[in-house]
């Protein structure tokens, strides 16, 4: 057994004892705080498998806003935790549950092992094509070429799922702003990381958005870590989240899907089908939607953990 | 064994323990959780598809791996959602559970009094 691959089962086994431990443990906040190690570890993973440009959005994504968002609403549900500690399904249930899950594992398991060999693949028609479009990153242009009507509608998608959370409002409360308002310690740590961090965190995450199309990276990785730096400034009451209310903010949020659905219909006159660039402008091009992408999905992704209106909205 | 089909099943084990919290788990933020682990499990398993059709000089397939960066974006935007309709539960009625027996409720209730 090579190093690698002994590196490999470690990580699979440290997941896996962790995710167990996420869904036995009573306590809520213990539950968040392991769901986080975890994606931290699962963004290894994704390097162990050779996806650099997923293993960054896990890492962004996956344990880092899910992180904040799970663990602001723990906190905020602690009040009831007591109570809700002593909840159990039943015995029955339990087993039920536990032959059920093992059943879906056990048949997945087993189609793991039976995959096909050699193992389908797309690589060589990407890598065939890679040189028409540009790009360096097949990521990069997978998301915004051979497959740009999926992240199209994801695009469209975190929008919507921002109007859902928006919806939750009391009617008193439209227009307001979202959640709570935060109060630090003005010479707490947290105060001090919210002046240090985001001038690195900014540059940081501009850059991973301008070397997407090359290398890993992309708009995605890059408008969260703009987002994670927004709102840790936020979680430090430093600053205060935008009440929903203001028309810069609105245009912003759905600029960037308008633009893109411009730019894709405009391929119907200009290179003769919805969604494809004319030639040789395919990485201006692609390179346009991201940038327009980017304001959108950072405001969005923060916005998203920020939550529904909570309080009234300015005069 | 090689490592994709490592993580395969390692991926075939978090959906089975996700489905097993979805199931058990009374409280919602819970099950959030577990769903996340589901999703996990999913991702890491096309993952581990990707990474078997590594030809060309990719490291994996690209076209999987783009299609997952999608898939984890949209799942952080359904979770935040459903954490939204929690603490919206929460707000309404002072409890945070989905077990429909009283007492659970009640108890909720007497702390918040």
């Amino acid at each position: 057994m090579t190093v690698a691959s002994a590196l490999a089962l470690v990580l699979a086994l440290l997941l896996v004892s962790i995710a167990m431990w996420t869904v036995v443990t009573r306590r809520t906040f213990a539950a968040v705080e392991g769901f986080v190690a975890y994606g931290l570890l699962l963004s290894i993973a994704w390097v162990a498998l050779s996806a650099i440009d997923v293993a960054l959005t896990e890492a962004a994504i996956g344990g880092g806003l899910t992180g904040v968002l799970l663990i602001g609403a723990a906190a905020r549900l602690r009040t009831a935790e007591t109570a809700l500690s002593a909840e159990r399904a039943g015995a029955p249930l339990r087993w039920l549950a536990a032959a059920v899950s093992a059943a879906v594992a056990g048949a997945i398991a087993f189609g793991v092992l039976l995959l096909p060999d050699p193992a389908p693949t797309l690589a060589p028609a990407v890598s065939e094509h890679l040189p028409s479009i540009g790009l360096g990153n097949a990521v990069t242009a997978v998301l915004l070429a051979y497959r740009g009507i999926d992240t199209l509608l994801e695009s469209i998608v975190v929008v919507f799922a921002l109007i859902g959370v928006w919806s939750l409002a009391p009617d008193h409360l439209w227009g307001g702003y979202p959640g709570p308002r935060q109060y630090a310690d003005p010479n707490s740590i947290l105060a001090y990381l919210a002046r240090v961090l985001p001038p690195i965190g900014i540059i940081v995450g501009l850059y991973i958005f301008w070397v997407g199309a090359d290398l890993p990276g992309g708009k995605f990785q890059g408008a969260t870590i703009l987002a994670a730096m927004w709102l840790l400034v936020m979680m430090a009451g430093l600053t205060d989240a935008p009440p929903i209310n203001r028309t810069w903010l609105r245009i912003l949020l759905v600029a960037g899907p308008l633009l893109f659905i411009a730019i894709g219909f405009a391929g119907a006159v200009t290179a003769g089908a919805v969604l494809a660039y004319p030639e040789g402008y395919a990485k201006l091009l692609i390179k346009v939607i991201e940038a327009a992408l980017m304001p959108t999905l950072t405001l969005t992704l923060a916005l998203l953990v920020a939550g529904a209106p909570e309080r009234t909205a300015p005069p | 064994m090689n490592v994709p089909t490592l993580f395969g099943l390692c991926a075939a084990a978090l959906v089975g323990f996700g489905l097993y919290g979805v199931i058990t788990n009374p409280q919602p933020l819970r099950k959030i959780l577990a769903f996340n682990l589901i999703g996990n499990g999913v991702f890491l398993l096309f993952g581990a598809i990707a990474r078997r059709g590594a030809a060309a000089g990719f490291g994996g397939d690209p076209v999987p791996q783009g299609l997952l960066i999608t898939g984890i974006v949209v799942a952080f935007s359904a979770t935040a959602l459903a954490v939204a309709l929690l603490l919206r539960l929460f707000q309404a009625t002072g409890s945070a559970t989905l077990a429909d027996d009283q007492p659970a409720k009640a108890e909720a209730d007497d702390l918040h009094a």
